[in-house]
């Protein structure tokens, strides 16, 4: 099992270097939000691998905080795109 | 490896796939719609791949709870946050490019932008 949680680690890593390619040359907010979000969703994955790897549930409540930190900001930013532009 | 384990272990490995796939596709993809499009599936099929596989794996009924409250938010504020930030690029003329100049929204009336 760990080699499977080893190989899914990695998958996500690459996932999230590929969303920090897209974050650092887009050149809109929009596109940035986008690729945050998606981010998120990997290291929200990543977290919960990694409880699958040790078989221990204590991180999983840095997910509950951080899904809804990341809809709050998506949602700030969309409304500050909506007021101020790109 | 027992049989849950090895179908927490496929869940897994589909899941960080279908994470690899929307990272290429946010790289390679023109546009910001076609962008959002490779973007939501992780975030909902993804992440749910994900955390059944981990269900199959943690012990405690808490954790797994905790699973299922993560899910439910963010199968609700996904579809909320990709609409918001789908309006406001919108608005802002994200379409006239992504589309090659058709916009099927061009004659409706635009919607003022909300003044609270």
């Amino acid at each position: 099992m760990t080699a499977v949680t080893t190989i899914t680690l990695g998958g996500l890593a690459v996932a999230a270097a590929l969303c920090m390619v897209r974050l650092l040359r887009s050149d809109t907010i929009a596109d940035r939000i986008v690729a945050l979000d998606a981010l998120l969703v990997v290291v929200g994955a990543g977290i919960a691998v990694g409880a699958a790897r040790t078989g221990d549930g204590t991180y999983l409540d840095v997910l509950v905080v951080a899904s809804l930190l990341g809809f709050v900001g998506t949602v700030t930013v969309a409304r500050f795109i909506e007021r101020r532009g790109t | 490896m027992t049989v849950v384990d090895a179908i927490a272990a496929v869940l897994l490995l589909a899941g960080a796939g279908l994470a690899v796939i929307a990272g290429i596709g946010l790289v390679r993809f023109d546009g910001l719609f076609a962008r959002m499009h490779a973007a939501t599936k992780p975030a909902t099929l993804g992440l749910t791949l994900v955390f059944l596989g981990t269900m199959l794996r943690v012990e405690s009924a808490d954790a797994v709870a905790k699973l299922v409250l993560v899910l439910a938010l963010q199968f609700v504020t996904a579809p909320i946050g990709a609409h918001l930030v789908g309006r406001a690029a919108y608005q802002r003329g994200a379409a006239a490019t992504a589309t090659d100049g058709v916009d099927d929204l061009a004659d409706r009336d635009r919607e003022s932008p909300p003044t609270a």
